[in-house]
């Protein structure tokens, strides 16, 4: 792919300039310049009034890998449960499949894992199995070694999976692998009616740019999803589907890393990811006990506390609590942000929430452009009225 | 023990806001910076070398100016920079970056250790570690939060889980990332920031590396940025009034009537 400016159209207005998120643009003698920034991401282009700038698309040296068909999900579990990032991604891929006319798989590796046949269910034609002790725990090595045996011998075309820890952490190696495109914490994914590519739209820049990414030629697409960004559908307990139960070689079910133990961290009574109800405090807490106010108001609702980075930074509240780009994504029914100014970090963790209240004293601040209702005001009053009114109301 | 870090230089995105009137970014101000969580990287390996003995060499891909991330690196500790620099190189996505990384890590020969941070600020992917690795075919372990020890070729690590902690050991040579947690990087010392201005930098192009050229740049990544635009915010918050009784009153009315409580 090749960028060049057409001299004898371009009138040097600069209006490409501004359009250009990396910087990779300037004017010379009249004349604009492309600099070695430029990812050739054509938001120029579309900018240029005078049709100065031309893109090539890429001679395509290999033709897309045809043979490759269907749309695999991988089905995190822990402990023998699937997680519910596994059935909201089979509820997408379900969507993707339709489109491409094609089966939707699941995999999962685990031991003994409880409901999987929910996942065909929720949407998957088939699940492959893998069930052995030996991968009960998330032994990175084995994982990676058996998925790209799995895609070596089925070749899905597309292959999706939660952007956890252990997603973040195994599947780039996957596709490293099969030498194939990884597109990270998509947040939004569908089929390209003319290509029928996979368009996978993402955060980028910390969230303050949107970029949408294909993968032309190598195959599978991948991408990984963070929790709570797509919406689990509804189970259909007629689906048919069928449990495949994998065999291999238990030679190769060795792993170099160990795991020796694990320590829980959550002090939460209610688990932040799963909560209907999440009340969340930020810098404008101003002390560490203060998250105590923010606590009792948790409590009347039955809601779990999170926390923005500030005050995980100051080490008030601990990081499982942290909410945004670097912390958790939530999708609860109602979000309270409580002091909390609303940096696009924090927000892209918590802004597809239902209903989200915020509550603060700068009328300015970035949260309210993403909440429903909005209180300007004093958190310190606000919030103990809100949890008396509240308690009142179960008496 | 031969440790290297990988880093990369990002721009101060926290400063980049998009100006409402244009949509678009202003850059104003901006300047490069050591990407944030790679900071930890290179001060857990200056922490390493300081326990174990050995070295610790920095390197990194990008554009001329990149030394300076380097040179910042040597100031707070590092003994050897590398860059790696070349035009062809330029648009390379996740893969063909693990692809040129591990190319000139096995030319750095012998190493026991790679850490590199937990994500870059500008790309946010976290997935060039675990694909050096791959590349590598050494172990990877991601979000480490405690290096506890090393001992009889083996390193054992605190790593943080959704739920917690995992204790993980993992046989050397392997790549680790690390996450905010783990230390306070230090402030540069008087030394290090007289080695920071004489220090030597070599730059390795891709013919020095024995570079694939189907396998850099854009033309080599499987991955296409084919549109770039802002995020929408979609909501106008109601700005609820009169007295704070009031507007709690009418928060729990709404609250009710959209069944969220």
């Amino acid at each position: 792919m090749t960028i060049q400016i057409d001299i004898g159209r371009c009138v040097g207005c600069g209006s490409c300039i501004p359009a250009c998120p990396f910087d990779a643009l300037q004017i010379v003698n009249n004349k604009a310049q492309v600099n070695d920034n430029c990812t050739l991401c054509g938001a120029c282009k579309d900018a240029c009034d005078y049709d100065a700038i031309i893109i090539e698309a890429p001679k395509e040296l290999e033709t897309p890998q045809d043979s490759f068909r269907g749309v695999w999900v991988f089905a995190e579990q822990r402990d023998g449960r699937l997680k519910s990032v596994a059935y909201e991604l089979v509820s997408k891929g379900r969507e993707l499949a339709d489109d491409l006319h094609t089966e939707l798989c699941a995999v999962c590796f685990g031991h003994r894992v409880e409901g999987v046949q929910q996942l065909i269910e929720y949407g998957a034609d088939k699940v492959y199995l893998l069930d052995d002790p030996a991968l009960a725990d998330h032994q990175e090595d084995v994982y990676v070694g058996q998925l790209v045996r799995l895609i070596r011998e089925h070749k899905p075309e597309i292959l999706l999976a939660g952007a956890t820890s252990l997603g973040r952490s195994f599947i780039p190696r996957v596709a490293a692998a099969l030498e194939t495109g990884l597109t990270a914490d998509c947040t939004g994914l569908e089929i390209d009616r003319e290509s029928g590519l996979l368009l996978q739209t993402r955060p980028t820049f910390g969230g303050n740019i949107m970029a949408t990414i294909t993968c032309p030629v190598r195959r599978p697409q991948m991408s990984t999803v963070r929790p709570h960004v797509f919406k689990r559908g509804t189970p259909n307990a007629e689906r048919k589907g069928k449990v495949i139960r994998v065999n291999f070689d238990r030679e190769s079910i060795t792993s170099r890393t160990r795991l020796l133990s694990f320590v829980e961290e959550l002090t939460d009574k209610v688990k932040l990811e799963d909560a209907d109800i999440i009340v969340a405090g930020g810098r404008g807490l101003g002390k560490p006990e203060n998250f105590q106010i923010l606590q009792e108001l948790a409590d009347v609702l039955g809601a779990a506390l999170g926390s923005s980075r500030p005050p995980v930074d100051d080490g008030w509240i601990p990081y499982s609590h942290q909410i945004g780009q670097t912390g958790k994504t939530v999708c609860p029914k109602l979000y309270i942000a409580c002091g909390i100014s609303g940096a696009v970090q924090h927000l892209a963790g918590m802004q597809t929430s239902e209903v989200i209240v915020a509550i603060n004293e700068d009328p300015n601040a970035p949260i309210f452009e993403v909440a429903t209702y909005a209180i300007v005001g004093d958190l310190f009053k606000v919030v103990p009225m809100l949890t008396a009114r509240l308690r009142d109301a179960r008496r | 023990m031969k440790i290297i870090v990988c880093l990369k230089q990002v721009p101060g995105t926290t400063e980049v806001r998009i100006n409402k009137l244009t949509n678009t970014l202003i850059r104003e101000g901006v300047e490069s910076i050591i990407n944030p969580f790679d900071t930890y990287a290179i001060e857990e390996g200056v922490r390493l070398k300081e326990r174990y003995g050995g070295k610790v060499t920095v390197v990194t891909m990008g554009p001329p100016q990149a030394e300076d991330a380097l040179r910042e690196a040597i100031s707070v500790g590092a003994d050897e920079a590398v860059l790696i620099s070349d035009r062809t190189f330029a648009g390379s996505d996740t893969l063909a970056t693990s692809y040129v990384l591990a190319k000139t890590i096995t030319k750095i020969d012998e190493y026991s250790l790679i850490i590199c941070g937990r994500q870059t600020m500008d790309g946010d992917t976290g997935q060039v570690g675990p694909e050096l690795a791959q590349r590598l075919g050494i172990p990877f372990v991601a979000y480490v939060s405690q290096v506890e020890g090393i001992s009889g070729g083996c390193i054992r690590v605190q790593r943080m889980v959704e739920e917690g902690r995992e204790i993980v050991e993992s046989p050397l040579p392997c790549v680790i990332s690390v996450v905010k947690e783990i230390n306070v990087p230090r402030l540069p010392s008087l030394l290090g920031t007289m080695r920071s201005k004489t220090a030597r930098i070599p730059v390795w192009k891709a013919q020095d590396l024995g570079i694939d050229a189907n396998k850099i740049g854009v033309s080599g990544s499987p991955t296409h940025v084919i549109r770039i635009f802002y995020p929408q915010r979609t909501r106008k918050a109601e700005v609820l009034q009169g007295s704070l009784q009031d507007q709690v009153e009418a928060l729990v009315t709404k609250l009710r009537e959209n069944k969220v409580i």
